[in-house]
């Protein structure tokens, strides 16, 4: 068998793991079907599994854990989506993917199909810890500290069937990063962890009751150095006081924020510290054997030397300058002279943020196999990581993706949005997030403005729930519902990363083209007052919001 | 009442059920139900005395018994039978045993058999294999 580069290589045990958990759902669907089971007590079990029941269809989401899979699970992605959807799928913001017009009954024949190349749907959705989070230039980026992704995966192993944590007050997600860039947004998780190294061993930073959805809160800092034999106890603790005090009563007021808020990050410390204090740390205790196993099962890329690396990449860019542009927006510098990280943006114009058709997850899988080392990351932001690419080869890569149709060079631009389904699929709704997408970007979908307009975020939500995350937009579009018709608030000033912020609102709710002629004027209004070198979130600070404000809903 | 014994400690039936409130007023009994948003350290008084502490799912999604269940195992070592009542399935058995829990007041119309092949469907769990020794 081929070892994968960038995720733990599942041993017999796991795939035992995998078809006995198969089995499992499968007798829950025939008890289902049967009514021995009532559809109230299937839900929590198939969402489990990751089966939603959307607007028109089963939607069902498969977990990446830490967001990188490898060549053949990608090819198998795609082989699925041709077989049992409408042949594509889509990237979501916690690194998953999801098939959105799935029947019931195909549901443990994909199941099947997964473990076949070691992948599941296991609790990518329910009131369980959720798929696992991490860096999308773990291991490769030079700014890291630590590569999170052994921690990450000993994270999925403890989280995956918990016995004490599997019917908690709500979901719960967990991100981790290793680099001081905060690439997960852990301040915006229930856990966020930073790992860094030290000379005794890794340390972890700690923040809890972050969170966007209805009520958006930054997480806070519970402990600052948690030693590596510590972390699953700390963990247990953490969630321990949770699953005990955390409300059951309202389905908006169960997440981990709410009790952190009401209680106050020090009373939550206090209330962790007092579980560690009665807890048996032997037992807990995370040994450096245990991670050097479970470390033993990851590969490491085999990199050679790239002598003329360098000047074979100012070559192309010089003769190329679509190419020079794309390398200068999509790509990051790798910790390994003679590779390069390049991120393949999912967000061309007019098409729809994080999807993918089967072709060029077919494509992508190859290109990975070729120039990657067989491996392909997943972002929080919906775009797609080629980690190693040698910089002799990066141009070839280029060529590949654009005839794929993938080489739009609009990395961290005002195209790269990220947006949730809508009203196109999901039945919670408000108002359909994905047109409104497809205007924004079609109206900036010229690469030189793109460029002249530099670093902006765009989220997009179609309700309060979230899943465009808009309130850590630096320009944020929530839909609502007005009298039946669809309107979408606009907000300003959100930031992911190191001092993470939320959003405000702008003013009153506009209709889906009034909208994104705001959008517009509140760019062109950026361009006219900045200073040189200013990103449009160091502007909106200095001149504050009354300029902005006042060209959104000025009427000609 | 049908009672299901997950494991080794078999279920005994006690005449009398008192609540923690009694306890703390001074009742002498050695069975007493917990309620889902009581405390499992406000019964380290009564350990020397306590024979059985029953749980409560008020739902199957309620999951506070699995964690009061630990706290009572690991926390005041209380080796006597913890039961649980209410409206479980059977796809949590292994959960329940796993956290400390000995036995169920099963449902009205409910298979044992469906419990107890729950008990072996997984040949391991990923919890076990990360402790530490």
């Amino acid at each position: 068998m081929t070892v994968s580069v960038g995720h733990y290589n599942y041993e017999e045990k796991d795939r035992a793991f995998l078809e006995e958990r198969i089995v499992e759902f499968e007798g829950q669907v025939k008890r289902r079907l049967e009514g021995s089971l009532t559809e109230d007590e299937f839900k929590p079990l198939r969402l489990m599994n990751g089966i939603y029941l959307q607007l028109h269809a089963y939607m069902f989401r498969v977990a990446i854990p830490y967001g990188i899979l490898d060549s053949r699970q990608l090819h198998k992605l795609a082989d699925i989506s041709e077989n049992f959807d409408r042949g594509y799928g889509h990237f979501t913001t916690r690194q998953n993917i999801q098939f959105n017009w799935i029947a019931l009954e195909d549901a443990p024949t994909i199941l099947r199909e997964l473990a076949s190349v070691d992948m599941h749907a296991i609790q990518t959705s329910g009131n369980c810890i959720r798929n696992v989070t991490s860096d999308e230039y773990a291991g490769a980026a030079d700014d890291e500290l630590m590569d999170p992704r052994v921690h990450a995966e000993i994270l999925r192993q403890w989280s995956t069937l918990h016995p004490e944590f599997s019917f908690l007050p709500r979901k719960f997600k967990i991100a981790i990063s290793g680099s001081p860039e905060d690439r997960v947004a852990a301040r915006f998780h229930d856990i966020g962890i930073l790992a860094r190294p030290s000379e005794k061993g890794p340390l972890f930073r700690i923040f809890v009751g972050g969170g966007l959805g209805r009520i958006p809160v930054v997480g806070q800092e519970i402990f600052d150095s948690v030693p590596e034999m510590e972390l699953l106890a700390t963990l247990e603790a953490i969630l321990r006081v949770y699953n005990a005090y955390g409300r059951r009563d309202s389905l908006y007021k169960s997440r981990i924020k709410i009790l952190v808020q009401t209680i106050g990050i020090d009373a939550y410390r206090k209330e962790v510290e007092e579980e560690l204090s009665q807890m048996d740390l032997g037992r807990y205790r995370l040994s450096a054997e245990k991670v050097a196993a479970i470390r033993a099962r990851f590969a490491s890329p085999d990199f050679v030397d790239v002598p003329d690396g360098d000047a074979v990449l100012q070559d192309h860019k010089a003769t190329n300058p679509a190419f020079a542009q794309w390398v200068d927006t999509n790509t990051h510098k790798h910790r390994q002279e003679g590779y390069i990280i390049a991120t393949v943006s999912l967000k061309a114009p007019g098409e729809i943020p994080g999807d993918v058709t089967a072709a060029q997850m077919h494509g992508l899988a190859a290109l990975a196999e070729r120039h990657s080392f067989g491996e392909i990351r997943i972002t929080h932001l919906q775009n797609v990581v080629l980690g190693h690419v040698r910089k002799d080869e990066l141009f070839t890569v280029w060529e590949g993706l654009k005839a794929l149709g993938l080489a739009t060079p609009n990395l961290g631009l005002v195209g790269d949005m990220v947006c949730c389904p809508g009203l196109d699929y999901c039945s919670l709704a408000n108002a359909r997030s994905l047109p409104i997408a497809r205007k924004i970007g079609a109206r900036f979908g010229d690469t030189a403005l793109q460029a002249e307009i530099g670093a902006l975020n765009i989220n997009i939500s179609g309700c309060i729930n979230a899943c465009g995350h808009h309130h850590a937009g630096n320009i944020g579009l929530l839909g609502v519902d007005k009298h039946g018709d669809e309107f979408f608030q606009i907000l300003l000033g959100g930031k992911f990363g190191e001092n993470a912020r939320i959003g405000t609102i702008l003013g009153p709710a506009l209709a889906e083209d009034e909208t994104v002629d705001a959008v517009a004027r509140i760019i062109e209004c950026y361009l006219s007052k900045r200073q040189d070198g200013e990103t449009f979130l160091e502007t909106l600070q200095r001149i504050g919001r009354e300029p902005f404000k006042e060209v959104a809903y000025a009427t000609a | 009442m049908q009672l299901l014994d997950l494991g080794s400690r078999k279920a005994h039936y006690f005449e009398t059920m008192v609540s923690l409130a009694d306890l703390k007023a001074g009742s002498k009994g050695q069975a007493v139900l917990l309620k889902p948003e009581e405390e499992a350290e406000e019964l380290r008084p009564f350990m020397a005395s306590l024979q059985l502490v029953l749980l409560q799912f008020p739902t199957f999604r309620d999951g506070r018994a699995f964690t009061q269940a630990r706290t009572l195992r690991e926390y005041l070592h209380f080796e006597g039978e913890i039961r649980v009542e209410g409206h479980i399935l059977p796809d949590q058995a292994d959960f329940l045993k796993r956290c400390g829990v000995d036995s169920v007041v099963l449902e009205e119309g409910s298979d044992p058999a469906l419990w107890f092949k729950r008990l072996k469907s997984f040949s391991f769990n990923y919890q076990s294999l990360l402790e530490g020794s």
